[in-house]
């Protein structure tokens, strides 16, 4: 069914298919249960490392090895969870270290070390469980022949393995330090172990404290830029005057050079091709950094890119649309014209989305340092895999040399997905042999952010006489961040087998109403992908193809006189491929519609409840999400989104209150999305450069959101990303109903509104 | 050494530190003194990140410059309470406010001068002392929750040390 378990098959991802075959017979191998040598000698004891995943310190701290980067989605603390719940531990024992790039620490279903996608809950759950499970055996092995009992007669609770019958007990720590915990799984063992139930659950689905948060509260928690090394110096960057494809033609120091503290300025030659045109000014701190890049003179020949602007990426992406013979489809079920001829109700219309910007409270940055030839990389990072590379591609070491440290991550969004940012510190450090530490000042980290694109859409739908949806035909024009990647195994081929699309620049665009005639065609926006490098920003296609849909979806019930909600329900019947997923996704909608009262409670004039409902990443995901947004509309077009309710069905909840404050963070971004965030290109650059231009939302802002988690037993999935989707159309569908007036673009402005109206 | 080593006294302690009057203090925190609890967001005063405390008042520490604080009395998170246990911390810990937690350093301290001189805020009190803090994660409803928690906290406490006094 979906991109993604392909993926999770293991066979698409070339990059890393040895790391993938490594990871996975290691889940048999690392279950040899004699105590790691190299643990042990490090610890100076015998420490149980009953798997790569995880080891139990004798005296019974249990620390899991996370191989997902933590960016404030408490992953760190849900891979404890499900260790704990199988391992029988207490949960004031779990700690968690943050992994780098050892691929022994490779997603079990992904074969690499990136986190993304809402994936790593649903992709690691099973992964950990059975680890967690073959230690609590192992354990119970190993208590049985110290207490002399037989193993099926024992209970393991809260760090303890005991004998109710004889009253004998033995804490983790006391069967560690024996030493007596050996025993090895084969990888087809570890596959037969039985797991849980849920009805046998301890610790899934229970609000356990994040592990995190206690050191976010005091200053303690290190994130990339908080590392320091001796004799550390640090990089600030001069940056071109355009977004992508400048070269540097001449440097002039000299007035750098009066400048206290400067060692010099290093060009960045960038042979991945991630950076063009970045000279790196380097002094013995931070503030003399950015004084010698405010001194230096650098001279640019500004690329091909330099006259490019949203404007002309837009024009570019309605020439593409208009060229029928371009463009690969990603879906095309029956015959979409043929569906759509002599229909007594044809829409046809148009929704944009403008260029956003990550901008995760901390800056990009990296610290780089050479030791004993090894290149050690210091920052929070993604996609550890990949950063490998790159590093490894620009320095020309051999990938094995380099050493990633993870770190918390001050945000993440999709940005630290990309690895830029190692770039110039790992160049700079080589030229100087010393470390070199570069932070991106918020004007660097906007102005090169890897956007999400530009976004164009033309969708034409028809209905029937009695107001049935009967054709779709959906073009999606965009860059494509994830084929900007170069790895093969992320691209999709089209139905028809005729190129490689990006199918994270589409999903979402293959819905689950059933559309008897559907098509849908990926179309490459060229200039957008030379000129703005995108990257995946929290959420990627859906944040646009659901923009579009839900939107149409909305236009089509008022055009065939139905009430939104209704028209959506009946197009949600679970038909052939759509079964199961629609079925739960229009049980998220009535949950959401119930929630806030939709057809029931009276709104005030000029208020209205708009509605939208989504699948999550990929089609298949497993996470349904609907909203209900309350809204109100001043005759002058001013928009205040009152209430957002939300409806998550992630099948299984494994910490409840993580996935609301995941789903209200998401909801909240998609409000800022849809309102107030915008960046636009001008002259091949990013125009907006701190939080005064590109203004995500602030308190003030914040409407009423209420959360309502469904955990219905299915299996555990994402959560972080489907919110964001869904609220932009709910608004916009709210506004419709409130005043009349029908916007199509993102963001929506009081202005467009207002225009509307008139329309 | 650039030749003028202002005195900064930072959580009771004092620092002679090399730079020079116009580095801001939040480098001086972050590199010198690496308290790396404060940090850097925007560099101009619009998001709240390296928000600590001057004489009691929160300032924006990445544009005041180390020669405006000479001899003043500066608190960082570090310092805002011994063992990490002010209400707000605690608050914060209960709520399960902090997502990233990049932001939470300067959101705290932020909150820490709205509870020093209103122990009982309004909900609208509380958005317009806060508003200049960003949160990229947007755990807003819960920095709120969080602040009316300590607030009431401190009530009861205050109260009890009354009665205990009485």
């Amino acid at each position: 069914m979906t991109k993604h378990q392909k993926i999770a098959a293991g066979d698409r991802i070339d990059l890393s298919r040895r790391s993938f075959v490594v990871g996975s017979s290691a889940a048999g191998l690392a279950c040899a249960f004699a105590p790691s040598l190299a643990f042990a000698d490090a610890q100076g004891s015998a420490t149980f490392e009953p798997s790569v995943w995880y080891s139990i310190a004798p005296n019974g701290i249990v620390t899991v090895n996370v191989g997902k980067a933590d960016m404030g989605q408490h992953v760190a603390s849900t891979m404890a969870q499900l260790v704990a719940e199988e391992l029988g531990a207490s949960w004031s024992d779990m700690r968690v270290h943050l992994m780098g790039n050892d691929p022994k620490y490779n997603d079990p279903a992904l074969g690499a070390i990136i986190t993304g996608g809402s994936w790593s809950t649903k992709m690691n759950f099973d992964a950990m469980s059975r680890a967690g499970a073959a230690g609590r055996i192992a354990l119970m092995d190993a208590a049985a022949s110290m207490m002399g009992v037989p193993a099926n007669e024992l209970v393991v609770r809260d760090s303890t393995v005991s004998h109710p019958k004889s009253g004998k007990s033995k804490s983790f720590a006391e069967i560690v330090r024996s030493g007596k915990s050996a025993r090895s799984f084969t990888a087809d063992e570890m596959k037969a172990i039985t797991l849980k139930t849920p009805d046998q659950y301890v610790y899934i689905g229970q609000d356990l404290p994040q592990i995190d948060i206690p050191a976010k509260t005091n200053g303690s928690a290190k994130y990339g830029i908080d590392l320091m090394l001796p004799g550390m110096l640090y990089g600030k960057l001069v940056m071109p005057p355009v977004r992508y494809g400048a070269k540097v033609t001449s440097v002039d120091d000299s007035e750098a050079k009066k400048v206290h503290g400067f060692v010099k300025a290093v060009v960045i030659d960038d042979k991945t091709g991630t950076t063009t045109g970045w000279v790196l000014a380097v002094a013995n701190t931070y503030f003399n950094a950015m004084k010698a890049a405010k001194a230096l003179k650098v001279t640019w020949d500004k690329g091909p890119n330099a006259a490019e602007s949203s404007d002309t990426l837009l024009a570019e992406a309605r020439r593409a649309q208009a060229d029928a013979s371009g463009g690969l489809f990603f879906v095309k079920q029956g015959d979409a014209a043929a569906g759509m001829k002599d229909m007594p109700t044809v829409l046809d219309a148009e929704y944009t989305t403008s260029i956003n910007i990550h901008a995760p409270m901390e800056p990009m940055n990296a610290t780089a340092e050479f030791k004993d030839g090894v290149l050690h990389l210091y920052t929070g990072n993604q996609f550890a895999t990949r950063t490998t590379g790159i590093a490894a591609g620009a320095t020309g070491l051999d990938p094995k040399l380099i050493v990633m440290h993870q770190f918390w991550l001050g945000g993440g969004f999709g940005r630290r997905l990309d690895s830029d940012m190692v770039i110039p510190a790992a160049l700079a450090a080589r030229e100087l042999g010393k470390p070199v530490k570069v932070i991106y000042s918020r004007e660097d980290d906007m102005t090169f952010d890897f956007t999400r694109p530009l976004t164009y859409q033309k969708v034409k739908a028809a209905l029937d006489a009695n107001g049935k949806l009967v054709a779709m035909e959906h073009d999606v024009v965009s860059a494509w961040p994830t084929a900007r990647w170069g790895i093969p195994a992320f691209l999709t081929p089209s139905v028809d087998k005729k190129g490689s699309l990006d199918g994270f620049a589409m999903n979402g665009s293959d819905h689950w109403y059933t559309v008897p005639n559907h098509q849908v065609r990926a179309i490459l926006n060229e200039k957008a992908q030379a000129a703005t490098p995108s990257g995946q920003l929290r959420s990627v296609a859906p944040g646009w193809t659901f923009w579009a849909v839900e939107s149409m979806i909305d236009e089509l019930a008022h055009a065939a006189g139905k009430d939104p909600l209704d028209f959506r329900l009946a197009l949600l019947d679970g038909a052939g491929a759509n079964a199961g997923g629609a079925q739960r996704l229009r049980n998220a909608l009535l949950a959401a519609a119930g929630l806030a009262g939709y057809g029931t409670k009276k709104l005030p004039k000029g208020e209205a409840h708009g509605v939208a409902c989504v699948s999550s990443q990929e089609r298949g995901a497993g996470s349904w999400t609907a909203c209900v947004a309350q809204v109100a509309v001043s005759p002058e077009g001013a928009i205040k989104v009152k209430r957002l309710t939300i409806a998550a069905d992630v099948g299984t909840a494994v910490n409840p209150d993580g996935v609301r404050a995941q789903v209200t963070g998401a909801a909240a971004w998609g409000m800022s999305l849809a309102l107030f965030e915008k960046a636009v290109l001008k002259d091949g650059a990013i125009q907006q450069t701190n939080f005064h231009m590109y203004k995500p939302m602030r308190m003030s802002q914040m409407p009423e959101i209420d959360v309502a988690v469904i955990s219905n037993g299915e299996p555990a999935a994402g959560c972080g990303e489907p919110a964001v989707t869904v609220v932009a159309p709910a608004i916009a569908n709210a506004i419709y109903n409130a005043a009349g007036a029908r916007v199509r673009a993102l963001p929506i402005t009081p202005e467009a509104v207002k225009a509307a109206m008139k329309a | 050494m650039q030749g003028i080593m202002p005195n900064l006294t930072i959580n009771g302690r004092a620092h002679s530190v090399d730079a020079t009057n116009d580095t801001p203090l939040l480098w001086v925190i972050r590199e010198q003194l690496q308290m790396t609890g404060t940090k850097f967001g925007c560099g101009v005063g619009l998001c709240g990140a390296c928000t600590v405390h001057v004489d009691g008042v929160a300032v924006r520490s990445c544009s005041t410059t180390v020669g405006d604080v000479a001899g003043k009395k500066i608190t960082t998170i570090e310092g805002l309470s011994p063992k990490g246990e002010h209400a707000l911390q605690a608050a914060w810990i209960a709520e399960q406010t902090p997502q990233c937690g990049y932001c939470q350093s300067g959101q705290i301290m932020q909150a820490a001068t709205l509870l020093a001189k209103n122990s009982n805020p309004s909900r609208e009190e509380i958005i317009a002392h806060m508003d200049g803090n960003l949160c990229r994660c947007m755990t807003y409803p819960r920095i709120v929750k969080a602040i009316q928690r300590a607030a009431a906290d401190l009530r009861a406490s205050n109260e009890s040390a009354g009665v205990r006094r009485g």
